[in-house]
């Protein structure tokens, strides 16, 4: 399409020395119909545009946009992490046997029989749990830069998406090596599913493939973590990159009180962005083989179906919700808190705000919101758990006052929290969305790490050095 | 009046197809949600004979009053409460599901997961639990107690009519 325009005696000209070519130089140029280190820019744009996998891209974008401390290549690291759970995985479906009665014996021979065998699940494992890590910091990003306005918005949701398929893919990853620690998180898990009004069983059933965790559900987990939910990331990915490039690139950096360039100053994205991320993939990579060489990803004993270990936890990633678990009514841990959340996740973009993307924090008055969110989540969070703990051993979580009694000190928490920022910063409406946003993702890492390192013998709160003694 | 009769047969006919090829597509998509339904749902396990799900647990003498015996295959534990009647428990807690070991020095199950703990007959001592352990229907025929594992009664508290006693 970019093509220069060839006149009638070049056009034979050109056949002439084609018909000269060799065999090989000639299925060369039918696969690579131009050469593919360009020289010119035209040349790249036009790689660019006839690449399958680079015209997701934009030829061009915003200069300022390249700055690394704008984006992080929080995104493209996603993808890096992504394809490498891709290529490993794959590696592993030709040893993996998924039945209870072999699928932990397959990871052992896995482990110690196949060369590089255990090397293979360490990248797995741990590009698997750094994804979830950084797909959040990604969603920051974007928030905190304001690129979920205009153009970007269905963009945003799309990106919701795709982090909710990398958890589905991290949940039903975790059952595949049939040890104690998977059997029991995913039993745990799944148990929570219950606690749905009216179709909780149901829903558990469904999940469970039956009543109880058996080959069936290893089954319905390995076909969806192997291929549902690679078939989903591949498509929604597609559809996030080419959004990306029709909203011509990532939001553009400003302060506050600048105004939004109309024809801002652009460069070619080969090799200008290219590069770059390409850096940072090396770097990322290195970074994940390293780990992945001194640390190995860990294997329990096989699944006992009789015995619960102490104490049973689920996936990190879920603890925060697991944590809920123990403060709350059921009903409002499981159902009520994360349906509230995901909604008011999947609608940020649609509220009404001021145009304000591409600022970092939005002003001081959004930069002190947000600070005073942090401090807030991690000064209140614990206090919050540790009192809880003060109530009455034997409060019953499931009926009457102590049930809705910490739903309705954390609302009204929450209330003064923002009467505050309206009150006393005189923080607009989207300075103050923004703060709770803050506020909500540090209240989830605080139960999360309260989660992971402070819960020990039934789910005791402790101290991590007298957890294990 | 007749024109705009024409008119609207006319749009009718043509917006008709439009919409029966929508329906049409929309039906489909339900056979194609009815297959996937129908081969994720849950397979009945085995219970048609009966005879898998009935455990034999012994005599009755072999039982003494205040005892608990767990039943590692049935996934159960038979006690027998002070009065002499029998429980058959299900060891899933549930609160989320762990399996609930018998602890004889504090006379009680305790769930290694979340710390709920329970009596001999079930009842929730401490939460999270939000209600007592399953039961398994027990009968007792010619002095041999026998549990249908097969049936599973959800229930809030202990009742002395869950008791089957010789």
């Amino acid at each position: 399409m970019g093509g220069p325009k060839i006149s009638g005696g070049a056009v034979a000209e050109k056949d002439q020395r084609q018909r000269d070519d060799g065999f090989l130089r000639r299925v060369w140029r039918s696969v690579f119909r131009r050469p593919i280190v360009p020289s010119t820019d035209r040349e790249r744009r036009w790689v660019v545009f006839n690449t399958l996998l680079l015209h997701f891209r934009p030829t061009q974008l915003p200069e300022k946009t390249l700055r690394f401390t704008h984006t992080f290549g929080l995104g493209g690291m996603s993808l890096v992490l992504i394809l490498l759970l891709f290529a490993t995985g794959i590696l592993m479906m030709f040893v993996y046997e998924p039945s209870p009665d072999a699928a932990y014996d397959s990871i052992t021979s896995l482990q110690n029989d196949v060369l590089f065998g255990r090397l293979v699940r360490n990248i797995h494992h741990w590009s698997a749990n750094l994804l979830v890590g950084i797909v959040l910091l990604h969603l920051l990003r974007v928030f905190l830069t304001g690129g979920y306005h205009g153009p970007r918005q269905f963009n945003w949701v799309v990106g919701l998406s795709l982090m909710l398929f990398v958890l589905v893919a991290n949940f039903t990853g975790y059952l595949l090596p049939w040890d104690q620690l998977s059997y029991w998180a995913i039993t745990i898990s799944t148990a929570m599913l219950a606690y749905v009004p009216w179709i909780g069983e149901w829903l558990q059933e469904l999940a469970r493939g039956g009543t109880e965790i058996t080959s069936t559900t290893l089954i319905g987990f390995y076909t969806i973590h192997t291929t549902v939910v690679p078939a989903a990331l591949i498509v929604f990915m597609a559809l996030h990159f080419w959004r990306v490039r029709k909203a011509k690139g990532v939001v553009i950096p400003r302060r506050s009180g600048e105004v939004v360039e109309d024809k801002p100053a652009t460069v070619l994205f080969l090799p200008h962005l290219l590069m770059r991320e390409v850096a940072v993939a090396c770097v990322l990579i290195a970074t994940i083989m390293v780990v992945s060489v001194f640390f190995n990803a860990p294997l329990g004993a096989e699944a006992n179906p009789g015995m619960s270990p102490n104490p049973a936890k689920a996936p990190w990633y879920f603890l925060g919700f697991q944590e809920l678990l123990l403060h709350f009514h059921p009903v409002i841990a499981v159902v009520l808190i994360p349906l509230a959340a995901a909604l008011f996740f999947a609608l940020l973009p649609y509220f009404r705000y001021r145009d304000i993307e591409g600022v970092w924090m939005m002003s001081a008055v959004g930069r002190k919101s947000g600070m005073a969110a942090v401090v807030f989540g991690l000064v209140v969070t614990p206090i919050l758990i540790v009192a809880d703990k003060l109530r009455s051993a034997s409060a019953d979580l499931s009926s009457g006052l102590s049930g809705i009694l910490p739903l309705a000190v954390v609302a009204a928490l929450f209330a003064a929290f923002v009467f505050v920022l309206h009150r006393w910063l005189a923080a607009p409406r989207d300075e103050i969305v923004q703060a709770l946003v803050i506020l909500l993702l540090v209240a989830l890492a605080v139960l999360t790490i309260t989660g992971v390192w402070f819960r020990g013998e039934g789910m005791a709160l402790m101290f991590p050095w007298e957890i294990g003694g | 009046m007749t024109a705009q009769s024409t008119n609207r047969d006319s749009t009718t006919r043509r917006s008709f197809l439009g919409k029966l090829w929508l329906w049409l597509g929309g039906l489909a998509i339900l056979e194609g949600v009815w297959i996937a339904t129908a081969i994720l749902r849950p397979r009945k396990q085995v219970t048609t004979g009966d005879h898998d799900a009935i455990v034999v647990a012994g005599p009755v003498e072999r039982f003494e009053a205040g005892s608990v015996t767990a039943f590692p295959n049935g996934k159960f534990y038979l006690t027998r409460i002070e009065d002499g009647g029998f429980l058959a428990l299900s060891r899933r807690c549930t609160h989320l599901g762990c399996t609930v070991p018998w602890v004889s020095e504090e006379g009680r199950f305790v769930c290694p997961c979340h710390a709920s703990s329970f009596d001999i007959r079930g009842e929730v001592l401490s939460p999270p639990a939000p209600r007592a352990l399953d039961l398994h229907p027990v009968r007792i025929e010619n002095g041999v107690v026998k549990i249908d594992t097969g049936t599973t009664l959800a229930r809030n508290g202990f009742e002395p009519s869950q008791v089957t006693r010789p």
